[in-house]
């Protein structure tokens, strides 16, 4: 186990907490570099969905993960995105512009969004933003000058500062490179008094108050953060699929988003990214067993949200705290070899909370 | 010398309940204040009036002068007020360090941009909160739990972890609801010695809630006692205690004994 001796405060501070680290992320990366030449597309293809996916996620995390507040309409903030990118890359807006561009124009949205938030708790909000999600959906339906209605928009091909994105190499690229900024972007928010200030929303409002945090203001900043980064998985959505519909922002992608969380561990920035790939990686796993698997299993509409409404209920039941929770649980068995002991990570009991302000 | 903080004729209702009617108080720089009273006597709601939580129905309360019961919770803490609660508010799934770093919160000179870049001026701050939270952490001698979550940790010393976010803040006037609440004798006794070093070495003035006569007669410069939301006594403890408005709030009075032992069973 490895134990830190702290001489300065710069090391409480800094991304990286110990060489150790640096290596390990430092390797990771360069597997991550290197990979898209050993692996056929078709996987670099699905690794592309992981990153983007992981980015969505990390949004919906900021808001559910971090500030507590619910929100069952996230399919909304992607399609503002995916929308606002397809039509500004169709008026020949440079690719760095149009993806900020969008992520304004969802993290805008989020604002509004987010003021009934100000009033509105549990339930009710999760029941406002669902409504938002509805409104959204059927809006881009309509909007058929902008978005081409149910019948669909395609989008042309990608070019990066002079660069064509033509290959599933160059845009796994580019979106593990968006991931990236995002990951760092959130990881700065968490480690200064913004997201300190979420977190104390998150655990106690009347206290987070009292000790000098407007909570109109940060729930507000936790919104426009959140469908922002929302807006950016989007606009990498749209190149990606090249063809946007409506139907591809559902209510069932929100709740998707809201099942990555739940899996991956809800609260930090490795339960995102855990959750997404999880996610794509148990979609593949499930095509290929359809290969094998007895016909009248495979056949069956809805196997899908089968296997994942299962896999939600075992993780709920035996593992709350996501993957995320059991790869510390790992971690931590081989830190403390042979000294671990099964109720390490055991909630203690919780003590009363005060209701009487509420 | 003018006062720290006034309340004057501060009344609040909820319904028909008058929780608190027309009282008045003055709290002066750099002494220890106490709230006494029975259960419901309204002290908490007068540090929720302080804190801004609740607003007066009637009367006012000013700090250095100017009027803050019309402000938010939040502008109320800038000012330099600082309070903890009855039943710890801390946010649970984070440090001690974190917790007390929420603490600098209104001192921080950032926006949510600059934090989203981490510019070096929001460097050079929170190393400048840290600095200011490491003695917080000397001063309540939590070292030991710096990195702990809150989650997991024993009430007596969440107990003074809440103390300590709110030195954190370094405000002018600290607010404690029930400070030796669920702690045991040696604990209570520390609070104690906190309490007397906040007055004296931080220079904080302090109001309290607190049931516990021997912690209150120890650091109390002056006592208000108060019953069903009305002023009983104000004075030193020992006035306070010898009182015969405070004897009957809280023994019964006279009157009560002379009520059949069946009838009182039966209300």
């Amino acid at each position: 186990m490895r134990f830190l001796f702290k001489t300065h405060y710069d090391q409480d501070v800094r991304l990286f907490r110990h060489g150790g680290q640096v290596f390990w992320y430092g390797l990771l990366l360069a597997a991550l570099f290197v990979a898209p030449w050993l692996l056929p597309d078709y996987y670099v293809s699905q690794l592309v969905f992981i990153w983007i996916y992981a980015i969505a996620a990390i949004g919906l995390m900021i808001l559910v993960g971090f500030t507590g507040q619910v929100s069952l309409g996230h399919a909304a903030f992607l399609a503002m995105g995916a929308y606002t990118e397809a039509y500004l890359h169709q008026h020949g807006w440079p690719f760095a512009l149009s993806l900020t561009f969008s992520a304004l124009v969802a993290g805008i949205t989020g604002i509004i969004v987010g003021l009934p938030a100000l009033r509105v708790k549990g339930m009710y909000l999760a029941i406002a933003t669902l409504a938002f999600g509805f409104i959204v959906e059927e809006g881009v339906a309509r909007a058929e000058s902008i978005t081409g209605g149910n019948a669909g928009k395609a989008i042309g091909s990608l070019e990066v500062f002079g660069l064509p994105i033509d290959s599933e190499q160059r845009f796994y690229y580019l979106s593990l490179f968006v991931l990236v900024l995002v990951v760092i972007g959130v990881m700065n928010l968490l480690r200064s008094p913004t997201g300190r200030a979420f977190v104390a929303i998150r655990d106690s409002e009347i206290s987070a108050q009292s000790m000098g945090i407007n909570l109109a203001r940060y729930k507000t900043i936790a919104f426009a953060l959140s469908a922002a980064v929302a807006g950016i998985a989007g606009a990498l959505y749209a190149h990606k699929l090249r063809y946007l519909s409506p139907d591809q922002f559902t209510f069932l992608q929100s709740i998707e988003l809201l099942i990555i969380l739940v899996i991956g561990g809800v609260g930090s920035i490795y339960g995102a990214i855990f959750g997404a790939a999880f996610w794509i990686a148990v979609q593949q796993f499930i095509v290929l067993a359809k290969d094998w698997l007895p016909p009248a299993i495979a056949q069956q509409t809805g196997l899908q949200p089968t296997v994942f409404g299962l896999i939600l209920v075992a993780f709920v039941l035996f593992e709350p705290m996501g993957l995320y929770g059991r790869w510390l649980k790992i971690r931590t068995f081989f830190q403390l070899f042979p000294f671990y002991r099964k109720g390490l990570f055991r909630r203690q009991k919780s003590y009363m909370k005060s209701e009487r302000l509420k | 010398m003018t006062p720290l903080l006034t309340a004057s004729h501060l009344s609040v209702q909820f319904g028909g309940l008058k929780a608190v009617n027309d009282v008045s108080f003055e709290v002066w720089p750099n002494e220890v204040f106490s709230l006494i009273g029975p259960n419901g006597a309204g002290k908490t709601t007068i540090f929720n009036l302080i804190s801004g939580l609740y607003r007066p129905t009637a009367g006012l309360v000013t700090f250095e002068g100017e009027k803050i019961s019309h402000l938010a919770p939040y502008e109320i803490a800038r000012l330099g007020i600082a309070r903890t609660f009855q039943n710890i508010e801390l946010f649970e799934h984070a440090t001690v360090m974190q917790n007390l770093l929420v603490g600098r919160h209104c001192h921080r000179h950032t926006n949510w941009f600059q934090d989203l870049l981490f510019t070096p001026k929001v460097r050079a701050t929170e190393l400048q909160f840290r600095r200011t939270v490491e003695e917080v952490i000397e001063f309540l001698e939590l070292q030991h739990y710096r990195d702990s979550m809150v989650a997991g940790l024993p009430y007596g010393v969440r107990k003074v972890v809440e103390v300590g976010r709110a030195l954190a803040m370094r405000p002018k006037l600290l607010l404690l609801d029930e400070p030796s609440s669920g702690l045991n004798v040696d604990e209570t006794e520390d609070m104690g010695f906190w309490i007397e070093d906040i007055k004296h070495d931080l220079g904080i003035t302090v109001i309290m809630v607190e049931h516990d006569m021997g912690l209150v007669s120890r650091v109390s410069d002056r006592v208000f006692a108060l019953n069903q939301g009305e002023e009983l006594a104000l004075g030193t403890a020992a006035e306070v205690q010898s009182h015969p408005a405070v004897i009957e709030a809280y023994l019964g009075g006279a009157d009560e004994d002379d009520v059949p032992a069946g009838a009182g069973a039966a209300a």
